[in-house]
């Protein structure tokens, strides 16, 4: 017969715990390996049955950018005055997606996986955090398309713009996480959370420039006071989308230095890396409240 | 000998909300008609498993069996007293945790193994006994979206039966699958036993108990009733078949236990 179990776990110098403890988001790294197959899981399951597969996550995007070149580029091009505006709205897009994506199915996370929240003392962090390792996954493809209509429409990229770029990624990606962890243990307790959050996601487009340009934010201050120009910066995913455009629109356009002086607030970097501590700030909080509210997570899902 | 379960004067309550939404709620209060009120499932109760042990957890339904499994797998937290267990647990309680109907049996073998805690080196070693026992064959690699609910049971169940765990919890066993698989279970329950890992069965068939367990906890309304022998435990509970006809599982369940 085998070799007893409690001998071969050396289970007396294992100590007695807490069934239920665990560490939060260090946990998740610990357990990095789960963490993995769910995220893989996730991103299997979304094409699984469909022919082209993969190919959508390059299909989808590729399209609205066609579409966005042909509305804004050709049919609006001179109202807008302003050179490759459908790249200008084009990166725009892939972080404010990147954000949405994150916070909507983070908000759902514990919902859609309520099966294994249910059963198994999994540590719960992990399904928001899985749900933005996805969402991050499909940026790829959005970045690629990205990439290749800045190469065509001729483009001298520069290392302070891939600095930017990804900076603004890291404050997405530390904002979406700590959005996801917080919603996702209200939406469990208060159901209506998830339409609420789905209501302001559908304006965060709206709330960041790029479906027009940065100067029509400064305008807002001589039309209708200092202070708005101030509160719409207050945004951290407006200052994503400046980031990102600082690293590739304003690469493309011809008269380069005059945008970087228009197109951009002066203090770009500085408010990157304050918007970057205080998101940070946000996850130990949006830790600190998911880890009071689990609590109560598995009776009332 | 090590102690494996500690469970100390443990209570878990729950609340009962009788509306769902503002105005059910508004219409509630007006009439002032109570909106939701509290119970305890589990009140108070106390006891210790050492490493080994076999227990059989019975009662009625919503006597709070299931509260407690998910106290003590660590799913649940108590509201008052502690719990606390020594090494990894596993069993029968997420048995196809995590399974994607789109993806294949081999798939959510690796998934459902990490959520009860393998790492993939075990996975990878254990694999060909999981498939083996799990015996689906050739639709090892189709979705499980295809499979019948009896295969799709016997996966998630093999998983369970392999992990290396030193508590293992049961509490679905005999619900699904035909019957060479619910004795090919019963078996490896009883090796499971055998190898000294304390187990915790929940059942409420006499016979696999009698089987199955050295002790017996007998819950009634979320306290202790009983705590002790087998042979008594079953008697406290009138599962003996003294004051009624034993019913046809009942004896199906002696069958299959005698099988073993």
């Amino acid at each position: 017969m085998a070799e007893r179990v409690s001998v071969r776990h050396d289970l007396e110098r294992i100590p007695l715990t807490s069934p239920s403890s665990t560490s939060g988001l260090l946990e998740v790294f610990r357990r990095r390996y789960l963490l993995r197959l769910l995220v893989r899981r996730e991103i299997q399951a979304r094409y699984a049955g469909s022919t082209f597969g993969l190919a959508w996550s390059y299909i989808n995007p590729a399209i609205r950018f066609a579409t966005f070149y042909v509305v804004f580029g050709l049919i609006l091009g001179r109202g807008l005055n302003q050179e490759n505006f459908a790249i200008h709205l084009f990166a725009g897009m892939v972080i404010v997606h990147f954000f949405t994506e994150t916070v909507t199915s983070g908000t759902r996370s514990l919902i859609s996986n309520r099966a294994v929240v249910q059963k198994m003392a999994v540590p719960r962090e992990m399904f928001p955090v899985a749900s933005m390792l996805v969402s991050l996954y499909h940026t790829i493809p959005q970045l690629v398309i990205l990439t290749i209509v800045c190469l065509a429409t001729g483009w001298s990229p520069d290392a302070e713009g891939f600095a930017a770029a990804f900076l603004g990624f890291l404050i997405i990606l530390v904002l979406g996480t700590a959005l996801g962890l917080l919603f996702a243990a209200a939406n469990v307790l208060f159901r209506d959370f998830g339409r609420i959050v789905q209501t302001f996601m559908n304006m965060v487009p709206f709330t960041t420039p790029m479906m027009y340009p940065f100067v029509l934010v400064a305008d807002l201050g001589v039309q209708f006071g200092e202070i708005w120009p101030r509160l719409y910066m207050l945004n951290p995913v407006a200052e994503a989308v400046l980031l990102i455009q600082r690293g590739f629109w304003v690469t493309t356009v011809s008269n380069k230095e005059e945008e970087l002086g228009q197109a951009f607030p002066d203090d770009l970097w500085s408010r990157g890396f304050i918007m970057f501590g205080a998101c940070l700030v946000l996850l130990v909080v949006g830790q600190l409240v998911f880890s009071r509210l689990e609590k109560t997570v598995p009776e009332r899902l | 000998m090590v102690t494996s379960i500690v469970v100390d004067n443990v209570s878990k309550q729950f609340r009962l909300q009788y509306h769902r939404t503002i105005k059910q709620m508004a219409m509630a209060k007006v009439r002032s008609q109570q909106i939701s009120d509290k119970f305890w499932a589990l009140d108070g109760v106390s006891f210790e498993v050492e490493q080994g042990e076999s227990i059989g957890l019975m009662g009625l339904n919503g006597s709070g069996k299931s509260t407690l499994l998910k106290l003590v797998s660590g799913v649940m937290q108590p509201d008052q007293g502690t719990v606390l267990t020594r090494g990894r647990i596993s069993g029968l309680i997420a048995t196809g945790a995590g399974f994607h109907q789109q993806l294949t049996g081999r798939e959510n073998i690796y998934m459902n193994a990490a959520i009860l805690g393998m790492t993939e080196d075990e996975t990878n070693e254990k694999f060909d006994d999981i498939a083996a026992f799990a015996d689906v064959g050739r639709f090892m690699d189709t979705p499980v979206g295809n499979y019948s609910s009896g295969m799709f049971a016997r996966l998630g169940f093999s998983v369970a039966v392999h992990v290396d765990c030193d508590i293992f919890i049961a509490d679905e066993v005999l619900a699904v699958g035909d019957r060479p698989f619910k004795k090919k279970c019963l078996a490896r329950m009883q090796e499971i036993r055998e190898s000294g890992i304390t187990l915790f069965y929940v059942s409420h068939a006499a016979g696999s108990v009698k089987k199955m367990c050295d002790r017996v906890i007998v819950l009634e309304q979320g306290r202790v009733g009983y705590d002790g022998d087998v042979e008594e435990g079953i008697k406290y509970l009138h599962y003996d078949g003294s004051d009624d006809e034993p019913d046809a599982e009942e004896d199906l369940d002696e069958e299959l236990a005698s099988d073993i």
